[in-house]
């Protein structure tokens, strides 16, 4: 069997046990974390896509995230459009959105780059929030219905809900899997490692950052749609600011940036235990969550720049130069 | 507008501007020295007036007499950031951007979790200090003391800053890591007392900023925030390291925002700056006064 | 020289501000040779290069490939129409294996992976480190990498090679290695423009040298001329005077 056979037969069993999962946990607090990670997992892989894969470190993909939950929640709640289409609209536009803003900022290089995603997204927010179209400040209420898997309204059982965050998780998963080893794939990581030598081999590298944007957004959109239905309440601060496109962002870094298993290891890690610490310690305000999950960022950062899964290979090592 | 109100409005912009430059020098100066951006920078601001605040409630003294005390206090804090977080970072081999940016991060997190713990989420103020709520009339155009004091704090420190650049050995190996990353070592200078320094620096710089702004503004965990994505837009387009495109840039951002306030809802203001930055890269990639 | 020349260069010039960097070079490069580039630090070689290559664009004239006038292209483009280069520091993509470095260059003509994927494997067994195909780029050493930046050149399928000072740096073996490799790439048909600031090294396997001196074409010919020509030898004297 070669690496790649092996990498879906892996994908297979992470697949069965997740979706065995919700039959075994009835909680639905611990069914709510599963599927928080699950989509965190989804998030951060298509953030890798951009982020990951060709280096262009975006720090705004809450827009795309608020975009994808505005999309669905608008269509759903004044015209009565499933959100299915919704999100798949709210994806297309997105993508849209990245590719005009793409044209500009990837002219803009390393720190002005990221400076410039964070802006642009704050802008988003700032707009939404003014924008009396689309709730303002107040947001959107999703009409209550009987359960459904047209509307995605399931207010007894959660289990449904860990079913669509895993298919997005396996469809982000595989359309990664897919580009990594194709050309598109080896012209991204070129991109990212060296932009100069990788036009000297022919690789186009605007178009690269332009198909890594289109991608990495349209997914995010969908995850926002999802989310949207999931909570069924969104509003400008719980979609859109600044700490949710660094939520997409950490799984990856922590669990491996640029790799295909990186985003679910780092959700895997991150979410359980900032949920956790959450309920079990924020409740009172105190802040201890907030200590725990920092000081669990910093470590882990410092600790294993390379990612957790790094651990686990052994010949993943980068050289020691003087 | 009547003359009197731009008058005004422009006076209002520089003194914020001044605040902002004073904020963003900091930020500017670590990231000349050693190629960081440090995103728990809006943290050591909210920090530095919960030091303001927890003093003045131990002791009353005036924000004012407290200055020197916070200021030293985060100078310490600085250099034990760098020393506890960031000389991790920059050993990283690979990554090294986000390894920066998230522990640095993390950093922001674990501050604001310590804030609300001592602290707690409240909003928090100092009601009754010597400059607080009074304002200076010149000609019709009122400043607030406070501001009035922050405006003149930062000048000061920028001109304290020009010494230091210009007649130290530590200014020369600034300017000169500011140059070629590598040169810290050619200089024969210990690489670390140069990086503590500038952390340390660069955080009592921020530091002043935060005394200022604990005299007229509310504290609380969050308060760094917008603040810190303020100073960043003003780094980048004084350009990176460079400590007077920093003053220039505030003052800028401040005027433009001041401006945008008299047109725009006032929560829409900051969209102007945000504008101004996207235009001037969009433009020149590397900033008003950056290298190309 | 026969034959329509593969590379023709007309009046080039190219300044940094006030700077001259080139100043009206004027060059032919014909089909099949090997063309060396020389001069002292200074002369205007690696700027003259990288206008080839569409790494930097041209203050004046023009350049032609093939008689396609390429002036304004990017060098995407140029490399698609069959010119590769390689850098004077090397420039690998270290998160990569070598194999997928080379890759990233045979993507070039082929978006089939399972073929890119083996034509990689047999250009890195043609340079010599085929069997570093699975190692980290980032653990070759330095003349390994001179090499594989040659192998992902290579993958582009090039009509025209442009080397950046490859021989520099090596030990007298090393670079005997280069220079049978060199000549094995010529003998596939592709025609080489080698920038070296070492003439010792670079005059046995060349065809042709030109010099470049303040940024003019100062002398061109066969090596064994070029070496005796008394401007020549005064621009490299002129260099030793001032570096000691």
């Amino acid at each position: 069997m070669t690496h790649r056979q092996l990498q879906l037969v892996l994908l297979s069993g992470v697949v069965i046990a997740l979706a065995i999962l919700p039959r075994v946990i009835t909680d639905v607090y611990m069914l709510n974390v599963l599927v928080l990670t699950l989509m965190y997992a989804a998030l951060s892989q298509s953030w890798n896509i951009l982020g990951g894969y060709c280096g262009q470190i975006s720090l705004g993909h809450a827009l795309y995230f608020g975009v994808g939950a505005y999309a669905t929640s608008v269509f759903y709640a004044s015209f009565g459009i499933t959100p299915w289409l919704g999100a798949l609209a709210g994806g297309v536009i997105s993508m849209l959105l990245a590719l005009g803003l793409g044209y500009p900022c990837f002219r803009l290089k390393g720190h002005y780059f990221s400076i410039a995603t964070i802006v642009i997204a704050e802008i988003g927010l700032l707009l939404v929030h003014n924008w009396d179209a689309v709730g303002g400040a107040l947001g959107i209420q999703w009409p209550i219905g009987p359960d459904s898997w047209v509307t995605l309204q399931f207010a007894r059982d959660k289990a449904p809900y860990v079913y669509l965050a895993l298919g997005l998780f396996v469809i982000t998963w595989l359309v990664t899997y897919w580009i990594e080893d194709s050309r598109w794939g080896f012209w991204w990581r070129a991109v990212k490692d060296n932009p100069e030598a990788a036009e000297s081999l022919g690789v186009e590298v605007f178009r690269s950052k332009m198909a890594a944007a289109a991608l990495s957004a349209f997914f995010t959109a969908l995850g926002g749609g999802f989310y949207a239905a999931f909570v069924s309440y969104i509003d400008p601060e719980s979609v859109m600011t600044f700490r949710f496109s660094l939520l997409f962002a950490l799984p990856a870094v922590l669990g491996g940036i640029g790799t295909l298993w990186g985003p679910l290891v780092g959700a895997a890690v991150l979410i359980p235990l900032t949920e956790i610490t959450r309920s079990y310690m924020g409740g009172s305000g105190n802040g201890l969550d907030l200590i725990i999950y920092g000081a669990l960022i910093m470590i882990i950062s410092l600790a294993k720049p390379e990612g957790i899964l790094s651990l686990f290979h052994r010949n993943a090592k980068p050289d020691a130069r003087p | 507008m009547t003359l009197q109100a731009f008058l005004q409005v422009l006076a209002s912009g520089l003194l914020m501007g001044l605040l902002y430059a004073l904020i963003a020098v900091g930020l500017s100066l670590i990231f000349g020295l050693m190629d960081v951006v440090n995103f728990a920078h809006g943290e050591f601001l909210m920090v530095a007036m919960y030091a303001t605040f927890g003093l003045w409630l131990a002791t009353s003294l005036d924000p004012v007499v407290l200055m020197p005390a916070v200021t030293a206090l985060m100078f310490v804090l600085g250099a034990l950031a760098y020393f506890g977080v960031v000389r991790f970072a920059m050993r990283a081999r690979t990554n090294v951007g986000m390894v920066q940016i998230f522990a640095t991060f993390g950093l922001a997190v674990l501050i604001q979790g310590l804030a609300q713990f001592f602290f707690s989420p409240d909003y928090r103020s100092i009601p009754k200090s010597w400059l607080g709520g009074k304002t200076l009339d010149i000609a019709g155009v009122f400043l607030p003391l406070p501001q009035v004091f922050g405006g003149l704090i930062s000048l000061l420190a920028f001109a304290g800053l020009y010494l230091l650049m210009d007649r130290t050995d530590f200014g020369k190996a600034l300017e000169a890591t500011r140059e070629d990353q590598g040169a810290v070592a050619l200089v024969g200078i210990d690489r670390n007392r140069v990086f503590a320094l500038g952390w340390g620096l660069g955080v009592a710089l921020v530091g002043l900023a935060g005394v200022v702004l604990a005299i007229f503004y509310y504290i609380h965990p969050h308060v760094g925030g917008p603040f810190a994505l303020i100073a960043y837009v003003v780094v980048a387009l004084g350009g990176f390291g460079s400590v007077f495109g920093a003053l220039a840039a505030g003052l800028i951002v401040g005027v433009i925002e001041a401006l945008a306030a008299t047109v725009l809802p006032p929560a829409m203001k900051s969209i102007a700056v945000y504008l101004l930055y996207l235009g001037v890269v969009f433009v020149r990639p590397s900033g008003l006064f950056g290298r190309l | 020289m026969s034959g329509e020349p593969i590379l023709e260069i007309r009046n080039v010039s190219k300044h940094f501000g006030g700077l001259t960097a080139n100043d009206d070079v004027s060059l032919n490069v014909g089909r099949g040779e090997i063309l060396g580039l020389i001069g002292p630090n200074g002369a205007g070689k690696s700027t003259l290069f990288n206008m080839i290559a569409g790494a930097l664009p041209v203050t004046a004239g023009t350049i032609r490939f093939n008689g396609r006038d390429i002036t304004a292209m990017p060098g995407t483009a140029r490399c698609a129409l069959g010119i590769g280069r390689t850098f004077q520091v090397p420039r690998s993509f270290d998160t990569m294996t070598v194999l997928e470095n080379v890759m990233v260059g045979g993507f070039m003509r082929s978006s089939s992976t399972g073929a890119v994927r083996r034509a990689a494997i047999e250009t890195l067994d043609f340079v010599g480190i085929g069997g570093r195909a699975d190692a980290p780029a980032v653990e070759l050493t330095p003349p390994e990498k001179r090499r594989l930046e040659m192998a992902r050149a290579l993958a582009t399928r090039p009509q025209l090679l442009l080397l950046d000072e490859v021989m520099t740096g090596l030990t007298p073996a090393e670079a005997k290695a280069g220079v049978d490799l060199i000549r094995k790439v010529r003998d596939q048909g592709v025609t080489i423009i080698m920038v070296e600031h070492v003439m010792e090294i670079v005059m046995p396997l060349v065809d042709r040298a030109v010099v470049l001196h303040l940024g003019r074409l100062l002398a061109e010919g066969n090596p064994a001329d070029v070496v005796r020509d008394d401007k020549v030898i005064t621009a490299y004297l002129g260099e030793r005077h001032r570096a000691a």
